[in-house]
């Protein structure tokens, strides 16, 4: 179920993001978060206090020690205790967490925050012990590997082709022109092969990076935000694991998760998407059937930013961004999580009719 | 608005050991999910989604194994989330279920925590490696050795009064099937006779290293009216946090521990949890922690708690049974943790808690903790539907 049950509206109404880098060696992850916990703060004049839930998304992996999440927390400020909670998984379903807090009516506002530094280790090794342990992770299959995978499942179906996955990274990287938060923007040389048949610019940049938002109930959100965006629909559905009992070709999952969002009740006119890899943007339009009327990945998207962890989060940002601006009046933002799109989050957002 | 009354109508858990080697990780969480499905009396069809914990993936070395648990929990084509909270993570996973119920987005969700040590060794996953963290501390008994040694100050409590918890509940496991010790020849002279680790903290006052997975089905008010047998009602439920190191803060009974108490508390309309609550089941992975948990939780004043654990309130006979499984001391799958003492006390107000019930149980608390005592979620759950 999805679209929120009982008489409670929630909305995002403040986003804030780093500059995205390729490396932050002088920054703890403390450190890298503050600014951005104090902006989104800012935009709505709330100090911690206020908060009523706190809930972050991070991977202890990327950060290469256990309990990794304890110390991000000392930025958040939480004196006097707050109440607080954390997944393993992209701030998307940070997010998530923090809607069903407020539906609940225990809280009226949330922050909700992630960040990942991929730049301390080899991202594309780190992500191979996300596999099944005993029968995949052994053989080290990379990121990489696993997207071409993908990609070569989608030319061999006739379903794309190496100058249409080269269109969609030029798109995303020129569309990205415009977001001073980009680490990769502009004409990008589609490059050498990586791994067959991608190249490197199919594939996302490797970066550092923390992302925030705020969510409200009802009228809080209108006290807050000059524009809320309301969060009509959020659901997230996951696949199996094993890449041989999925059709790599299309995403069961994030079709599911936008039926229950709500995202076929009516157009939507932007979408954020979560696609690290070009191959899956192709994926990702076709289970949610956008045509060419959509303005997608406007800040880029995943090939133009890829923290680990907050990439998601980011997309659900940048949509509600692009309505508290009156540039969108219901945007679609979807996250992804595992290997060649195991577990996806839909999220659908409006803004009241100007 | 109002919420959804939630109910714990499944709860299934594995025989703790210290090495599970004839199951993979997604063997021993089905088995897990299987009993509590089976307790329930339903089948993976009547799931609507999965919420998952357990504490930090080095432990198994397996990054966000969710991912590759989705089959073995029949999370296929369902919502699954994943909460890591460190030590108090199986409670605020249960907390996190119960909200996806309260808030009416789900009917029935399994909820499920585990961890299964033997992959590796947790004295060193859990040593923080500098420059995080002053070196040599040695696992989480380094950590918590000197906050111990604060209370024993603060409150002048005799230096017996650890050996009393850990002799109390050794026993209790021994009325548990599912706890890791099973010591029969345990004796007080044993516990006080073991070797010393992280003074003051002795060997038999250390909890065990054990591989095991806990889950619970939790259900709205339909739900539960279909349920076999009784369900468990919650009746509060809260998470706090604080940080982890800064001048104010008070190791040996924390503020957001306090505070998370009070709010379940409140919820629940508790005003005296001396009299008002029949057990507890709190974490306790170094017996000299229940007695400070009892201070911090509101059950003695401060300074009075080592006074009821001498007095034996806290025995499985007493006025406020405390750990009447055999808590942590005995069992101690980290991530899952939490969540057994959550199961532990629905079990209770259920009546099925086999030998380890504690007669006429009708409200119960639950209580986990992590980190630096920073992190703390709580239930209460209780025979009756909340009045609301």
């Amino acid at each position: 179920m999805t679209s929120a049950p009982g008489d409670r509206e929630v909305a995002v109404v403040a986003f804030a993001q780093t500059v995205h880098r390729r490396t932050s060696d002088e920054l703890s992850e403390v450190e890298m978060l503050m600014p951005v916990l104090h902006e989104v703060l800012d935009h709505t004049g709330m100090k911690t206090a206020d908060i009523d839930f706190t809930c972050s998304g991070s991977s202890d992996y990327l950060a290469g020690r256990a309990f990794s999440f304890t110390l991000a927390l000392d930025g958040v400020g939480a004196w006097p205790p707050i109440s607080e909670s954390h997944v393993e998984m992209d701030g998307a379903w940070a997010l998530y967490e923090a809607w069903t807090k407020l539906l609940t009516g225990d809280a009226d506002t949330a922050l909700v925050y992630a960040y990942g530094k991929s730049s301390p280790g080899s991202v594309r090794d780190v992500l191979t012990r996300q596999l099944d342990p005993y029968y995949v992770a052994p053989l080290w299959p990379d990121s990489v590997a696993l997207a071409a995978l993908q990609a070569q499942a989608l030319i061999d179906a006739g379903d794309t082709d190496e100058p249409a996955l080269a269109a969609v990274a030029a798109r995303d990287r020129e569309a990205a022109s415009a977001n001073p938060h980009a680490q990769l923007k502009g004409p990008v040389a589609q490059g050498e092969y990586l791994v067959r048949p991608l190249r490197t610019g199919d594939c996302p940049p490797i970066g550092d990076g923390a992302a925030a938002v705020i969510l409200a109930a009802d009228d809080r959100a209108r006290d807050l935000c000059a524009r809320p965006a309301w969060i009509r629909g959020i659901d997230h559905r996951i696949e199996a694991h094993g890449l041989g009992v999925r059709d790599l070709t299309d995403s069961a999952s994030t079709r599911l998760a936008a039926e229950r969002a709500g995202a076929f009740e009516r157009p939507v006119d932007t979408a954020e998407l979560h696609a690290p890899f070009t191959p899956q943007e192709i994926v990702l339009r076709k289970a949610l059937r956008l045509d060419d009327s959509v303005v997608v990945n406007p800040s880029g998207g995943a090939l133009a930013a890829n923290p680990i962890m907050a990439a998601g989060l980011l997309r659900i940002g940048e949509a509600a961004a692009r309505i508290h601006r009156g540039e969108s009046d219901r945007a679609l933002a979807h996250a992804t999580s595992g290997p060649c799109l195991q577990q996806n989050l839909v999220a659908v957002l409006e803004g009241e009719p100007r | 608005m109002s919420k959804e009354p939630v109910a714990v109508v499944g709860i299934g858990q594995t025989k703790h050991v210290a090495a599970r080697r004839d199951v993979s990780i997604a063997g021993l969480v089905r088995e897990a999910a299987r009993r509590a499905l089976d307790d329930a009396e339903l089948r993976w069809a009547d799931i609507d989604a999965v919420v998952i914990g357990k504490a930090p993936d080095f432990f198994e070395g397996v990054m966000m194994p969710e991912l590759y648990l989705a089959d073995a929990l029949g999370a296929v084509g369902k919502p699954m989330l994943r909460v890591h909270t460190a030590g108090s993570v199986g409670g605020s996973t249960a907390l996190v279920a119960a909200n996806l119920v309260a808030a009416r987005v789900h009917s029935t969700v399994l909820t499920l925590a585990f961890e299964k040590q033997s992959e590796s060794n947790a004295m060193w996953g859990l040593s923080l490696p500098i420059p995080f963290q002053q070196p040599l501390l040695a696992g989480a008994g380094g950590f918590f050795a000197p906050h111990i040694r604060a209370y024993m100050r603060r409150s002048g409590a005799p230096e017996t009064i650890g050996a009393l918890v850990a002799y109390k509940d050794r026993r209790n496991a021994l009325k548990n099937p599912y706890a890791h010790l099973h010591e029969h020849d345990i004796t007080l002279d044993r516990v006080m006779a073991s070797p010393m680790l992280w003074d003051p903290i002795r060997y038999s006052e250390t909890c065990p290293s054990s591989d095991g997975a806990c889950a619970m089905i939790l259900t709205d008010r339909s739900g539960a009216a279909r349920a076999p047998r009784p369900p468990a009602w919650m009746l509060g439920g809260a998470m706090r946090s604080e940080p982890t190191l800064f001048a104010g803060k008070d190791f040996v009974s924390p503020q957001a521990g306090q505070d998370c108490a009070a709010d379940v508390y409140r919820q629940a309309g508790i005003t005296d949890p001396r009299r008002e609550i029949d057990g507890a089941e709190i974490y306790v992975p170094f017996s000299w922690y229940e007695p400070m948990w009892l201070e911090n939780l509101g059950f003695a004043g401060e300074g009075e708690g080592w006074k009821l654990t001498e007095a034996g309130v806290t025995e499985l006979d007493g006025d406020l049974p405390v750990n009447m499984s055999g808590g942590v001391l005995s069992t101690n799958p980290i991530g899952a943790s939490g969540m057994i003492r959550f199961a532990e006390a629905a079990l209770q107000v259920r009546g099925q808690a086999g030998e380890h019930q504690v007669d006429g149980a009708r409200r119960v608390l639950g209580h986990a903790y992590g980190g630096g005592s920073q992190f703390f979620s709580m239930w209460l759950v209780g025979a009756e539907p909340p009045d609301s």
